[in-house]
């Protein structure tokens, strides 16, 4: 039974019990995203030790064009 | 005699700098409107920019594979400038710009807070507000604003790192409007002056240029034209003899003609 998180604003049930893993179940660079849980950055250092919980408000982001 | 003709500055010797970074270029990009991101790099090349913006998105968790903008520009030679389009608030803009400042790990930013989309004019008693809380944070701030010059000095006095006055409303192509407040603004700014948005095409950015501008930001010039390289290098040429004509200094208009050969010895 996975963790039940929204993710960029969408219901998501996943298998993954950190950020690092979360970031690599979705099949993304971590070198090239930056995450906020519930509000709060993520450092690309604490992906591995940063756990996930039931309900976890998770965004993931990534530069884009812009002007 | 003669006095020996001085050097002519060289466009490597004559830099910017803003939050203690040095550039040579004096013409900043955005990435946004282009077909593709390969055509985006192109013109980035032909107008030597060294400062691109970009924007800061969730990324399509439905398609990982798609194309990423760091993938055509690379973040080790350009600068990356993350803005904060799309933010009505300070809390937004501080929200955003801490995620890219995660996903870039430096601190110079580009704030601006818009206000309504028909004119996307920006809100600057938010503006300034949002500063504030992005300075607290230990940002580096370049701001997007309103050509008034009273706001422009509270943005100063508030910590921006640069101050960035509209040409005309952003994607317009109007060119510069006001350039008598873009002038008051640049007179009176100690940190770079920058004109961003409404460039439209290579005249618009050297008359901003003409006026002592530190550089012109564009996005919509170059993208939009039908050849966006090509705008990408008249724009670059723009920049460059709108700063040798404003260290030139230009000669003064007169109300009537003054013949240019002499008058005397004539047959």
């Amino acid at each position: 039974m996975g963790l039940r998180l929204t993710i960029n604003g969408e219901p998501r049930e996943i298998a993954a019990a950190t950020v690092a893993r979360l970031v690599g179940e979705l099949g993304l660079d971590p070198r090239k995203v930056a995450v906020e849980r519930n509000l709060e950055i993520v450092p690309k250092s604490q992906f591995e030790a940063t756990a996930l919980n039931e309900g976890d408000r998770i965004e993931i982001v990534h530069f884009i064009g812009g002007g | 005699m003669n006095a020996p003709v001085q050097a002519l500055n060289t466009h490597d010797d004559d830099a910017w700098t803003v939050a203690g970074r040095s550039f040579r270029s004096r013409l900043i990009i955005g990435t946004g409107k282009y077909k593709d991101y390969a055509l985006n790099a192109a013109a980035a090349d032909a107008a030597g920019a060294e400062i691109v913006t970009v924007a800061v998105r969730r990324v399509n968790l439905s398609d990982p594979s798609q194309p990423m903008l760091v993938d055509f520009l690379d973040p080790k030679r350009f600068t990356y400038l993350p803005n904060t389009a799309g933010c009505f608030t300070g809390e937004d803009a501080v929200r955003t710009l801490r995620l890219a400042r995660e996903a870039g790990g430096w601190d110079l930013v580009k704030l601006e807070v818009l206000s309504d989309p028909k004119h996307l004019y920006p809100d600057m008693e938010e503006t300034l507000r949002s500063l504030k809380l992005l300075v607290k944070e230990g940002f580096e701030v370049m701001v997007y604003c309103s050509d008034d010059p009273v706001y422009a000095r509270k943005l100063e006095e508030a910590g921006a790192a640069a101050i960035m006055p509209l040409g005309a409303p952003i994607g317009s192509g109007l060119g510069i409007q006001n350039p008598v407040n873009i002038r008051l603004i640049i007179e009176q700014t100690k940190v770079p002056v920058i004109v961003d948005a409404g460039v439209g095409t290579a005249s618009d950015a050297a008359v901003a240029m003409e006026l002592g501008c530190a550089g012109v930001l564009m996005n919509t010039a170059i993208a939009q034209a039908k050849d966006p390289v090509r705008m990408g290098r008249a724009m670059k040429h723009a920049v460059m003899a709108g700063r040798d004509a404003y260290l030139a200094g230009r000669m003064p208009k007169k109300l009537y003609a003054d013949p240019s050969s002499p008058l005397a010895g004539l047959i």
